[in-house]
């Protein structure tokens, strides 16, 4: 667990109350936090900071969470990056979609923050191994 | 009487007056013949009854009776009378130049003439020269007086006075030889004239006399032919056998005798007639007349044998005509057989009903027949008259007319001709078909027809508003299927708009709740608590709502796995233990005896029994809550029936509480919460399962909400 506490996440969402809650709860939950608004930030944030894991919200401006991740599991320098795909898109078929976009996780909104939490750990521990 | 037979008695013909003359030829000598013959003659053609004939045996110098008819032999033996007794009224009479009437009396007891039965006599002088009136007579004719002396009585009394003249006063030998001759010449004469041979044999055959067509056949002399006399002799062996069988057999009959004719030896038939002639000098002979039938046998044969033919030809028509009538008869159309005039010769019976009727039936009747043979005479005149050619059928409609019933028939007539060999018109056949069945199929098939157009235009007009209705229904379903589409489609969006605030909403109110920003008053806590629950609340609209979308949708397909549906009831109440726990009701559970294995979606399954389970923890306030399993194996259905003794349902809401967001109680300040959802999406769930949820409650009673399904479920 010490491990994980200062791990960096990049949070990816466009809506600003919802990245910054989710942000502001890692940060109070020991993680380190970097923010991204949409799909062109989150791959060149995660280029530059290599985090530890990121939260794709799907739904966004301009490249979507889809592309986004495609992108960074296209990259060697990014692809061993666990992504957990974040949507309000509740649909039959949209966590499929986002398991062959490469996403390693997926987690419905409306989520509360701690779900969220327990969500990140577990992956960081997957990754761990 | 007696007169008028008398004046009416005819001459006698030049034949018969030359028969007699001929038999004074033939009995030159006797006297007695002669005279017994005249007066037989006088018997059949004079009409004389009774006379006697005397004549003057110039020998013994009397007047003696020689023959007689109507009397006896006696009586004419008894007349005798000595010429010397001038005084005597017969030596008188003979003197008279007149006929003498001799009164009746009676001498020595006998009648005085005899035979003649006391009646008075007339008493005719037969002269030798009819013209000398002085000379003596030599003989008289006695005869009954009134007897009527007609001109065969004279002309007897001439030709008999001047026979007895000859054989009485016979003068010279050369005189009777010229006679002899003259007489025999006349008979060769006679019989030669006669073209069948006649011949007078003796007994045996031999010939006696014969005329030429007889010597022709009978006799040959040395000079002739070998063949000839061969034939001869063979037809005399004939006939005599012939006559050699006559006289033993039957005399008097004729017969038939096969001769050769010797000139060219072809075969003769004769038909031979023989008499025996007695002759006191030359004794018994035999008189044959042979006539030449051999023509009239070969045209008796002809006309059997034309007759035999004939008459198989007539059996061979009849036939012919009888199976002709057996035909015609059978034919159920008319038919008739008119001859060249016009005349109808042949009729069946179809046809007679048509132009014939008896007649005693009544004027109606009779007048429709002739109308017919109007019409139908008319029909066939061209046909008669030789209008067509050989070989042509006429055809024709003729109007014709049940005699009995007057109903109009209408006919089609078909008339060919019957021509023979040569092209002459013998008869015209006609058939007349009955039209009225043709015409009336023909307006059945009209009818029919029309019917079936009307139908068919009626089909085809119901088809293009089918099809029009068809298409605006497809139009309609695709508009319904966009909308139902757009609908899903707003309301995902719409479900996923209202999350992302929620999520907000509830995350940092959650994070407060966590003492993100530190330890909290217990008001704000209990605050906060109210909009964290709130803030639950509507995310439990929210997701129902987007379940029924996704359902209505077609977006949450079956997931076909086998589970054993007793297993899945525990697993429901451990989801809902919090809530069981909380609601202090005894919440209990019977398996099937005989669990089936369901091939089913099982989440969905699960789904509806939460969502029945958790209503009725919500609707009831004590008792308990039973979730029985049963299975029915002979139609497949199992069955999940959740029962408790809540506040049940009016059965007049039964139905409204399967409806989109329906409670029993709709208002705002209703005592339950929950979207209103559940049973809704309950329904649409156990329908897409292939099964169904039936309630059965009253109001204060509890409830009973029973899940079936088959235990396959429909792909």
């Amino acid at each position: 667990m010490t491990t994980q506490n200062g791990a960096l996440i990049l949070v990816v969402d466009d809506y600003q109350d919802a990245r910054e809650m989710y942000a502001e709860y890692l940060q109070f939950s020991g993680f380190r936090v970097a923010e991204a608004r949409n799909g062109n930030e989150a791959v060149a944030q995660a280029r530059s900071l290599k985090p530890d894991l990121i939260l794709m919200d799907l739904s966004l401006p301009g490249m979507d969470g889809w592309e986004a991740t495609r992108v960074l599991k296209a990259d060697e320098t990014t692809k061993h990056i666990p992504i957990v795909a974040l949507t309000g898109h509740a649909l039959a078929g949209a966590s499929e979609g986002a398991r062959k976009a490469g996403c390693d996780s997926f987690v419905t909104k409306p989520c509360l923050p701690d779900d969220l939490v327990i969500e990140v750990r577990r992956m960081l521990n997957v990754k761990q191994g | 009487m007696r007169s008028i037979s008398r004046a009416t008695a005819p001459l006698a013909t030049a034949a018969a007056r030359l028969e007699l003359l001929e038999y004074f030829l033939v009995h030159y000598e006797d006297l007695p013949r002669c005279a017994q013959a005249s007066l037989e003659w006088l018997v059949r053609h004079a009409g004389v009854r009774r006379c006697v004939c005397l004549a003057i045996d110039g020998e013994a110098g009397q007047i003696v009776g020689v023959a007689g008819v109507g009397v006896t032999p006696d009586d004419v033996e008894r007349y005798a009378a000595a010429l010397t007794h001038i005084h005597d009224p017969l030596v008188r009479a003979l003197t008279a130049p007149a006929p003498t009437t001799l009164r009746s009396g009676r001498e020595n007891g006998h009648a005085r003439y005899p035979g003649f039965s006391g009646a008075n006599v007339l008493a005719v002088p037969l002269r030798g020269d009819d013209h000398d009136e002085d000379a003596d007579a030599v003989g008289l004719l006695l005869l009954k007086t009134g007897t009527s002396v007609t001109g065969d009585v004279n002309w007897l009394v001439t030709v008999l006075g001047q026979k007895f003249d000859q054989i009485r006063g016979r003068g010279s030998l050369t005189e009777e030889l010229r006679k002899l001759r003259r007489e025999r010449a006349l008979f060769f004469t006679i019989i030669n004239s006669v073209t069948d041979p006649i011949m007078l044999t003796d007994t045996e055959g031999r010939l006696i006399v014969a005329n030429s067509r007889a010597e022709k056949l009978f006799a040959a002399t040395e000079e002739e032919s070998e063949g000839r006399r061969r034939a001869v002799e063979l037809n005399n062996m004939l006939f005599s056998a012939a006559l050699s069988r006559t006289a033993v057999e039957a005399p008097s009959e004729a017969r038939e005798l096969l001769l050769v004719d010797p000139s060219d030896g072809s075969d003769l038939l004769f038909e031979v007639l023989s008499t025996t002639v007695e002759d006191p000098r030359e004794g018994t002979g035999i008189v044959s007349v042979l006539r030449n039938i051999t023509d009239l046998r070969r045209a008796t044969e002809q006309i059997e044998e034309n007759y035999q033919k004939l008459r198989i030809a007539e059996a061979a028509v009849r036939a012919e005509r009888d199976r002709l009538n057996l035909i015609i008869d059978s034919v159920a159309d008319p038919i008739l057989v008119t001859d060249q005039s016009g005349a109808t010769v042949l009729m069946n019976a179809p046809a007679e009903e048509l132009f014939t009727v008896g007649a005693e039936a009544p004027p109606t009747a009779q007048r429709t027949v002739q109308s017919n043979d109007a019409h139908f005479s008319s029909f066939i005149s061209g046909l008669l008259l030789g209008e067509s050619g050989p070989g042509e059928i006429r055809r024709g409609e003729i109007g014709l007319m049940n005699p009995v019933s007057s109903e109009t028939i209408p006919v089609e007539a078909i008339a060919g001709k019957v021509l023979t060999e040569t092209g002459e018109l013998t008869a015209v056949v006609t058939i007349l078909h009955d039209r009225r069945e043709a015409l009336e199929r023909t307006r059945l098939y009209e009818q029919l027809r029309a019917a079936s157009d009307e139908l068919q235009m009626r089909v085809q007009s119901a088809t293009a508003e089918l099809a029009t209705q068809n298409e605006l229904l497809r139009r309609q379903a695709i508009e319904l299927e966009q909308a139902s589409r757009l609908k899903s489609q707003f309301l995902a969006n719409m479900s996923h708009e209202f999350r992302t605030p929620l999520n907000a909403i509830l995350g940092y109110t959650h994070m407060l709740l966590q003492g993100v920003a530190g330890d909290l008053p217990a008001n704000i806590r209990r605050q906060l608590t109210r909009i964290d629950s709130n803030g639950r609340h509507l995310l439990t609209i929210i997701n129902e709502i987007l379940d029924i979308t996704r359902i209505e949708a077609g977006k949450m397909p079956m997931q076909i796995s086998e589970f054993n549906l007793n297993e899945l009831v525990p697993e429901v109440m451990a989801e809902l233990d919090p809530v069981i726990s909380r609601s202090k009701l005894t919440v209990t559970s019977r398996p099937a005896s005989a669990p089936p294995t369901m091939v089913s979606d099982r989440q969905k399954v699960k789904q509806v029994i939460v969502n029945l389970l958790s209503n009725a923890l919500k609707f009831t306030h004590q008792g308990g809550i039973e979730i029985s399993v049963d299975y029915d194996g002979g139609a497949q259905l199992a069955s999940i029936a959740v029962r408790d003794t809540g506040i049940g349902i009016a059965p007049e809401h039964h139905d409204k509480i399967f409806e989109d967001f329906r409670q029993v109680d709709d208002s705002p300040s209703r005592q339950y919460g929950g979207t209103g959802l559940g049973l809704a999406i309950c329904r649409r769930l156990a329908s897409a399962l292939g099964g169904r949820i039936t309630l059965q409650s009253n109001l204060g009673e509890g409830s009973t909400f029973t899940l079936t399904i088959p235990a396959e479920a429909p792909q």
